[in-house]
């Protein structure tokens, strides 16, 4: 997609909120583990506010059929009792993610879904208790600062979007050669800003190393944050700026498609 | 696991000091022998304690509860089951229900609170809802008592970590503190569940030889006698009874919810209820005896969690995240299926009989066999003694010329707005989920909490009230004032009460003097429902809140729901443009007694609470929603503790959004502390554009209101002529930080 007809897209978007402009029909995987809480609030974000084809896939089963974007919700997989998302990265299922990712396939992590794609090993570092201790509910406001990705493409870079988080463990860690790695490769997505966008200790709320609240691995492909976007998708809910991260990807869903002829 | 065979678990022999020790009465233990034609057994003994403990029989309350209005056009279910349910149109209804879990909190903060969560919830997903939103009321004692903390930070960490884990968002409520709570805090937690009307369920057991299916956690000794415990006031020692609180698991919780709402789709159910307070042996007894059936438990099939366990401590455990099922002969297997998805026991635990008797097995052996009746609707009623306290006259006397105004007003306004009941709680509602199942159109902090149903246009408004000081003055008026604030906070946002439901926290009443009040109480509910036309649809009582003689104050809680047709038309409490007018619906009296004010800066706890006219209460909730409606505002705020001065600073700085400033100019010829700070009734504050001023001075014509305009919006300065005048910036500061500072 060139950058006129994104700006058009984003532009259309911004003003009818009525949907994702795209000619291609994505299909979205939302998986279910025991414990997940946000899988219905993605399904039905992507479903009724944003028109796509979204399936459920079920923790215990194989990934079995074609999808363009797999979705890891938010929630308490096995109840978190141990490491968030240490048990989860166990499930049957998450060897086809494993795979889905290795082949170039989009995979999404939104909060637990985040911290079960660094169990994984799909992306460096770790999430660790807040720095506050408590588990923190908030809007925050979140600068975007790579646009070159799947994830982030319909967005302007340094553009801030609101959103809210609503963990316990958000806390990204990193050793310094991982974070070095991270700068390097520009794989830092969103950091946590105030409103008018500056990357301030007030405004980080749970102590993440640099402001990180979003991070993609090297290739990309595989994209992992503590805020949720599916919640930030509806004027009626106080935002529509979550929906600019799904519109990124099939936006360039979209243009692979194209691609591909 | 090893089990205990019959014979050899020890079955003590009943005597008097046994009986005694589980909260039995001689004349009770005569009606049980009268019952079963026989002196009980050590299990029989045990199942009637619970059964007949005040927390499961209301016996004290029950002659009381049946005053207060249960029926309406759109009531589907009243109370006498897990929830009430109103339907809210479009073939999909409301369950909800409110329920304490004060005597376990103060024992073990954060289980107490947690479990008093997953009590809740089960109340509500056992009716085939799906729960969306949670409230709570809480109250503790003084800020300053060195407890206080350490209640307060494990009851919100509970109901956060229960809440939040489980995915249902806690979207409002409130906090109170004041020393008659020190050693009796209240932990009171609303739920509201949405469900297709054709797919209610019930708790009833029907169909002779249908089986009855135990699902979800296993059982063990957790909770054993939590009921009765519940049932006394405090003493010294009782905190060695911390091993009758239950231990939660919100992530069992959630694999159960998701089972049993995938087996609501189907037609395997016939009866369904949750196992709360006296666990196995209320959910039995309570749905054979809403069947008119008898029941049959053979315990050996009970799965377990630990070893040894007896048929005594089986019937009574508390351990929570279990449901009792009665299921169509014949789906037993495709249940299973359902539950082994989830990775969850389902067992068949017993049958559906015909000789309406409670009956457990143990091994094949009878252990218990008593007739349903007599642990249900023949459970014992008492009409006990009530008196009017003696020193009430004395407590309501107030000589407003010996209080003296404070010189500074400015300083005993700033003093106010930093004071706990009265500061932000941001610090608590921060730490609830308040997102999740992207429903939350209004999050906490706001008059009513309003959520949004999926798939249509209507909204749902939610709040949680209740002023136990004005309920201890007077608790008549107390009671009135408790249904009359809630449905103004649902009137503020533009929503229509459409039904109630209440957790009656008082002291013992083997007092005379708190059955008075709890008499008084209920009359005062009662009226304002009649007035108001709201249908109580469930609730709780809890008595024995007291330590050492000393009851709390009567503390009714309500929580009313409202409907909106058009969520998008809803108006919050703040400020929005600069240049907005403020309008003042209803009128300001020198009503102090029972104030914020007096108790907190002059350390009075006096006088009548603030009086209320129903047909005016009414005038002004139905002018300030019709004007929502038109969406002729910008604002709606009721006026509440603290006062005129307080609700607007709370519109001012209570936003998300950055502090706007006000001036007012008042020209009332009372007091000047009793015009910023008196608590009368039936008042809302209202801004909007001025053009809109003419269409809502029409409006409170037609509707018999005094509106006045009072000021303006704009500025950085918070001004009321000629008694106040400060920067926003510097209230906002003292409101935001003065609970957390106490805190430290």
């Amino acid at each position: 997609m060139s950058p006129e007809t994104r700006a058009v897209q984003a532009a259309v978007f911004s003003t009818q909120h009525s949907g994702l402009v795209t000619q291609y029909a994505m299909r979205w995987g939302v998986i279910i583990f025991p414990g997940s809480c946000d899988d219905q609030d993605v399904f039905d974000s992507l479903k009724v506010d944003l028109r796509q084809t979204v399936k459920f896939l079920w923790h215990k089963d194989e990934l079995a059929g074609n999808y363009d974007c797999i979705v890891l919700p938010g929630g308490f997989s096995y109840g978190d009792y141990l490491r968030c998302g240490a048990m989860a990265r166990f499930s049957p299922i998450m060897q086809g993610v494993v795979k889905f990712a290795r082949s170039g396939g989009l995979v999404l992590g939104i909060c637990n879904g985040f911290q079960i794609l660094c169990e994984s090993g799909l992306l460096p570092g770790a999430l660790v208790r807040n720095a506050g201790l408590q588990f923190v509910c908030q809007q925050v406001h979140l600068r975007v600062e790579e646009t070159d990705t799947p994830f982030t493409g319909a967005v302007k870079k340094g553009q801030v979007l609101k959103m809210p988080v609503k963990h316990g463990e958000g806390c990204y860690y990193a050793d310094p050669q991982t974070l070095e790695g991270l700068h390097r490769n520009r794989q830092i997505l969103l950091r946590y800003v105030d409103v008018k966008g500056r990357a301030t200790t007030a405004a980080n709320p749970n102590g993440s190393l640099e402001n990180i609240a979003g991070i993609c691995n090297k290739k990309r492909n595989v994209f992992g944050l503590m805020p949720h976007p599916e919640v930030a998708c509806s004027r009626l809910l106080g935002s529509e700026d979550g929906a600019q991260i799904f519109h990124s990807i099939a936006a360039a869903r979209t243009d692979r498609a194209k691609l591909h002829g | 696991m090893a089990k205990v065979q019959a014979k050899n678990f020890p079955q003590p022999a009943v005597t008097p000091e046994l009986v005694a020790s589980h909260g039995i009465t001689p004349d009770e233990y005569q009606k049980i022998m009268k019952a079963l034609g026989r002196e009980p057994n050590y299990t029989e003994l045990g199942v009637f304690s619970v059964m007949w403990s005040e927390h499961c029989s209301y016996k004290s309350s029950r002659s009381y509860l049946k005053n207060l209005p249960t029926e309406g056009p759109h009531v589907l279910q009243g109370p006498g089951e897990n929830a009430g349910i109103v339907d809210i149109g479009g073939g999909l209804a409301v369950a909800f229900k409110m329920e304490s879990h004060n005597h376990p909190s103060f024992i073990e903060p954060y289980q107490g609170a947690a479990t008093g969560v997953g009590g809740i919830l089960r109340d509500i997903f056992t009716m085939g809802a799906r729960p969306i939103a949670s409230l709570n009321s809480l109250r503790f004692g003084s800020i300053a008592h060195p407890r206080t903390r350490y209640l307060l930070s494990g009851v919100v960490a509970g109901i956060g970590g229960y809440g939040n884990c489980i995915g249902v968002p806690t979207v409002g409520g409130e906090c109170f503190f004041d020393e008659c709570y020190n050693a009796n805090i209240l932990v009171n937690a609303f739920n509201l569940g949405i469900v297709k009307k054709r797919q209610i369920f019930t708790g009833i057991a029907k169909g002779v030889d249908n089986p009855v299916m135990y699902v979800g956690s296993k059982t063990g000794r957790d909770g054993i006698h939590g009921a009765t415990m519940a049932s006394e006031a405090f003493s010294e020692e009782k905190e060695q009874r911390r091993p009758t609180v239950q231990v939660g698991d919100p992530f069992t919780e959630k694999l159960l919810l998701e089972a049993c709402l995938e087996l609501m789709e189907t037609d395997y159910i016939v009866g369904i209820q949750d196992m709360g307070a006296a666990g196995l042996t209320s959910s039995s007894s309570e749905m054979a005896g809403r069947g008119g059936c008898g029941i049959e438990l053979d315990l050996s099939r009970v799965p377990l969690r630990e070893a040894g366990m007896t048929p005594y401590e089986i019937l009574l455990s508390e351990s929570q995240e279990r449901m009792l099922l009665v299921a169509r002969r014949g789906s037993e297997e495709a249940i299973k299926k359902i539950f082994d998805k989830w990775d969850l026991d389902a067992v068949v635990i017993g049958r559906v009989t015909d000789d309406q008797q409670f009956c457990a097995l143990w091994d094949g052996e009878e252990v218990a066999r008593i007739p349903i009746g007599a642990l249900t609707k023949e459970a014992p009623v008492y009409r006990r003694p009530a008196a009017r306290p003696a020193d009430q006259d004395q407590l309501q006397q107030l000589d407003l010329a010996t209080v003296k105004e404070p010189k500074d007003l400015a300083a005993a306004f700033k003093q106010l707005l930093g004071s706990p009941n009265i500061a932000s709680k941001e610090w608590i509602f921060r730490q609830y989920d308040h997102f999740v199942r992207t429903n939350t159109v209004v999050a906490p902090g706001a008059d009513a909490a309003v959520i949004r149903v999926k798939g249509t246009q209507k909204g749902l408004a939610l709040t949680v009230d209740g002023n136990g000081r004005y309920c201890y003055l007077d608790p008549y008026v107390g009671g009135v004032l408790a249904v009359a604030e809630a449905a103004r906070n649902l009137a503020c946002v533009g929503a229509r009460p459409i039904g109630l439901t209440d957790c009656l926290n008082f002291g013992s009443p083997e007092n005379p003097e708190v059955m008075w009040q709890f008499g008084q109480v209920i009359q005062g509910m009662r009226d304002a429902c009649v007035a108001f036309d709201i249908p109580v649809v469930s609730g709780n009582v809890s008595f024995y809140n007291e330590t050492d003689g000393t009851p709390i104050y009567p503390t009714p809680t309500i929580g009313m729901v409202g409907l909106l047709d058009k969520v998008q038309r809803i108006v919050t409490p703040w400020f929005k443009s600069s240049g907005d007018v403020v309008v003042l619906l209803g009128r300001t009296r020198e009503e102090l007694g029972g104030s914020e004010y007096l108790k907190w800066v002059h350390g009075l706890t006096r006088g009548t609470p603030p009086w209320i006219d129903l047909k005016m209460e009414q005038a002004v909730q139905n002018c300030c929603r019709e004007a929502i409606e038109e969406q002729l505002l910008s604002s709606a705020h009721d006026v509440s503790d603290g006062g005129l001065a307080v609700t607007l600073a709370e519109c001012c700085i209570g936003g998300p959004e950055k502090p706007l400033g006000v001036r007012i100019e008042r020209r009332e010829m009372i007091r000047g502390d009793a015009l910023l700070f008196s608590e009368s009734q039936s008042r809302i504050v209202v801004s909007l554009k001025e053009d809109n001023v003419g269409r809502l001075n029409d409006l409170a014509a037609r509707h018999g209101v005094p509106a006045q305009v009072i000021g303006i919006v704009g500025g950085t300065r918070f001004v009321i002529q000629p008694l106040l005048q400060l920067p926003v910036e510097e209230l906002k500061t003292i409101w935001s930080t003065g609970l957390t500072a106490r805190l430290k």
